[in-house]
């Protein structure tokens, strides 16, 4: 048996992109991408909006079908056919509070729903025992049950969206920008919540957010993705203290720190210009249109992950401090 | 001494909604010096969007300014004219939104766009204007400026819109623009660009800005000053090293404590407890009562006063009155003994 819980191999999704009457052409949203999570971990996936960040965990959950490419979950590889044995293991939590749940529905009701469908209760009574269980563990209380989602404040709506995603036990949660539209203040209650959680419980979660502090205070380790691959993963405080790829170093570097004397001394390492298409991606490294580093080699061929230190991965020729 | 380029004199802000009139904003006072960068902080509905749509009176109903004044060089324009407003904007202070297609009209061309703000607003003849729209698109750095002209907005990346909307809000070299969360809707180094971008222009032409913003981190880059605002009101105010390093409003002592740090190692966020006012049933005393860890019994029942700091540094919380008097007891002790 493996060490981890989670193992993605070389995972692809392409989706077809219609350019004409009877062609096509396949956006790379994800183009071969691999990373582990051990039980209990947090992996953190940053990356610039449209880089894959999301399709990744989508197609982890089989929410997409994947191009190519292998998810193995306990030791267990998970195909269309066999995910739904899976469905009560992995779960996912979605950015927007204000939307990803139905305003018709009574809190009860929403988190009562996954317990439905898995038949996770034997009475009544069981069910509702249950429901305030999970209520009580994300933070909320039974008088919360019977009223409707759209009572509640944002940092409350996404604390359902826990308390649902939790209902069915769940080993694995995908957490997409589960914080990124909340209120400083109210994020900080929500994050504490996934922590205790995970104390708790010793749930595993891939944390997708493009707040860099957020993710650093949230996981033990980071990946960082750009155009449909990781350029970067290694342990959180590493990826932060001596990030060795060109785009990492810039994105970092790039972070706006709440603290006036940093902001006064910090130097940054500009960017120029936007993320290329992905359905226009440029030869060899996807990054070179924008690298300070870039030379011949990184036009011709695509630069795999490779170790660079005690797990610490990068992909890049030409790597600097 | 200088008089403030603006001075905002205890605006009052409602909407009249059929549970009640909201109180957005409940009686602020700021000054505006030129060319300085004035940040503003809060959380979601505490009133910062709707203090710089009063300042351009672009309210929107049933959003109506119930009293105060809003100074620019002396004169108040919340007695302007429909007329006198459109001079005033663009010309004399411009605003660009987190949105930029909010501010951009899908059907015309950026050329055609610019070119209308700087005719409406300058001198200049048509060639003039086309002249001056090319010059603003290389100004924030947009590439390839020729094509983008002829371009419309959704052809642009949100990075490259939200540069085109800085160029049309600077057009006419307002005196003052207004900043209401303009990169919180792009990627941190698209982000990084636009705040670089905004801080040369501010150099370059002399500008002052108002920054309106949750993000703590842009407020520490960019601004001069700062206003901390909670719940229609300013409850803190002074230069960013002493809201940053000197915090002196619970509110604002609870907001630093409730972010990551880039530096620390793992320590649990403190969260601010409980939940935003009711704006429409906005309790007796201080308004951040109910969330308070150390409300006293006047905090319920008396608005608490703006006390000075230091010179740099104003807040208004009862905590500092009572340190002023725990301090004067304390000394009068030592004296005795
Ligand atoms: N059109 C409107 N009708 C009724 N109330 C409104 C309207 N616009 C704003 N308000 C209220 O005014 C208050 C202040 O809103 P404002 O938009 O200024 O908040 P903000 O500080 O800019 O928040 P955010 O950070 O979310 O942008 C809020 O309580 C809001 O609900
Ligand atoms: N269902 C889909 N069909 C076609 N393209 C998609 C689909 N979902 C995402 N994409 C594209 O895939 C790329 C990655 O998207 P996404 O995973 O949502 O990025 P992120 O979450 O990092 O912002 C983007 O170019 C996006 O437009
Ligand atoms: S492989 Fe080349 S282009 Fe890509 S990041 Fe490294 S140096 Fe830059
Ligand atoms: S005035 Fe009282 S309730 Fe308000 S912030 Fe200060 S101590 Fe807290
Ligand atoms: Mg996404
Ligand atoms: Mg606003």
């Amino acid at each position: 048996m493996s060490e981890y819980l989670l193992e993605v191999k070389d995972l692809k999704q392409h989706f077809p992109i219609r350019t004409g009457w009877f062609s096509s052409k396949p956006l790379k949203a994800v183009d071969g991408v691999s990373f582990e999570i051990k039980p209990g971990e947090t992996l953190g996936l940053v990356g610039e909006s449209g880089c894959g960040k999301t399709t990744v965990g989508r197609t982890i959950l089989h929410l997409y079908k994947p191009t190519s490419g292998e998810i193995i979950y306990n030791g267990q590889q998970i195909t269309p056919q066999n995910i739904h044995n899976f469905r009560q293991e992995m779960q996912i939590v979605f950015q927007d509070p204000y939307s990803s749940l139905n305003p018709r529905m009574t809190v009860s009701d929403i988190v009562g729903e996954p317990l439905d469908i898995h038949k996770l209760y034997g009475t009544k009574g069981e069910r509702a025992d249950r429901i305030n269980e999970l209520l009580r563990l994300v933070g909320l209380n039974s008088d919360h049950a019977r009223r409707y989602a759209h009572e509640f404040s944002g940092g409350q709506r996404q604390r359902i969206g826990i308390a649902r995603a939790l209902a069915v036990n769940p080993k694995f949660i995908v957490c997409d920008e589960p914080v990124s539209a909340l209120d400083v203040s109210i994020q900080a209650q929500v994050i504490n919540t996934f922590e205790d959680l995970q104390e708790k419980l010793g749930i595993a979660y891939l944390f997708i957010a493009h707040d860099l502090l957020v993710v650093k205070h949230i996981s033990q380790r980071i990946a960082v993705m750009y155009l449909g691959r990781i350029v970067e993963i290694a342990d959180a405080d590493e990826v932060i203290a001596h990030p060795m790829h060109p785009y990492t170093q810039s994105l970092i570097s790039a972070i706006p720190i709440p603290d006036p004397n940093t902001a006064r001394t910090r130097q940054r390492i500009p960017l120029e210009g936007d993320v290329p298409s992905p359905l226009n991606m440029p030869s060899g490294c996807a990054f070179r249109t924008r690298c300070r580093y870039a030379t011949e080699r990184c036009a011709q061929e695509c630069p795999g992950l490779t170790e660079i230190g005690p797990g610490h991965r990068i992909a890049c020729w030409n790597p600097h401090e | 001494m200088n008089e403030p380029l603006l001075q905002v004199k205890n605006l009052c802000t409602s909407f009249n909604v059929d549970s009640g009139e909201v109180r957005a904003v409940n009686g602020i006072s700021f000054n505006l010096d030129k060319g300085k960068v004035l940040g503003i902080v809060g959380e979601s509905g505490s009133g910062k969007s709707v203090t710089a749509y009063s300042i351009m009176r672009i309210l929107v109903e049933p959003g109506r300014i119930t009293g105060g004044q809003i100074l620019f060089n002396g004169e108040d324009i919340v007695q302007y004219s429909k007329k006198q407003m459109r001079e005033f904007r663009g010309k004399r202070v411009s605003i660009i939104f987190q949105d930029p297609m909010t501010s951009l009209n899908p059907v015309y061309t950026i050329g055609n766009q610019l070119r209308e703000a700087i005719l409406l607003h300058t001198d200049r003849n048509h060639e003039q204007a086309n002249a001056r729209a090319l010059e603003m698109l290389q100004l924030v750095g947009v590439n390839e400026p020729e094509k983008r002209l002829k371009q419309y907005p959704h052809e642009l990346s949100g990075g490259m819109r939200q540069r085109v909307m800085i160029a049309m809000a600077l057009a006419c070299e307002p005196d003052i623009l207004i900043a209401d969360e303009p990169t919180t809707a792009l990627d941190v180094t698209i982000q990084a660009q636009i705040l670089e971008l905004m801080q040369s222009l501010q150099k370059k032409m002399g500008m002052a800005i108002i920054m309106i913003t949750h993000d703590l981190g842009v407020i520490a880059d960019m601004c001069d000053e700062i206003i901390v605002m909670y719940a229609g009101r300013i409850c803190e105010r002074g230069t960013a090293d002493e809201i940053f390093y000197n915090p002196r409003h619970e509110y604002t002592k609870g907001l630093l404590r409730s972010i990551p740090r880039l530096d620390a190692g793992h320590t649990r966020l403190i969260p601010i407890a409980g939940s935003p006012v009711d704006l429409t049933n906005m309790p007796k005393g201080c308004a951040f009562a109910s969330r308070c860890d150390n409300c006293m019994k006047i905090c319920l029942s008396e608005l608490p006063e703006e006390l000075d700091i230091n010179d740099f540094h104003k807040a208004s919380c009862w905590m500092n009155v009572k340190q002023v008097y725990d301090e004067a007891a304390a000394e009068k002790e030592a004296d005795s003994k």
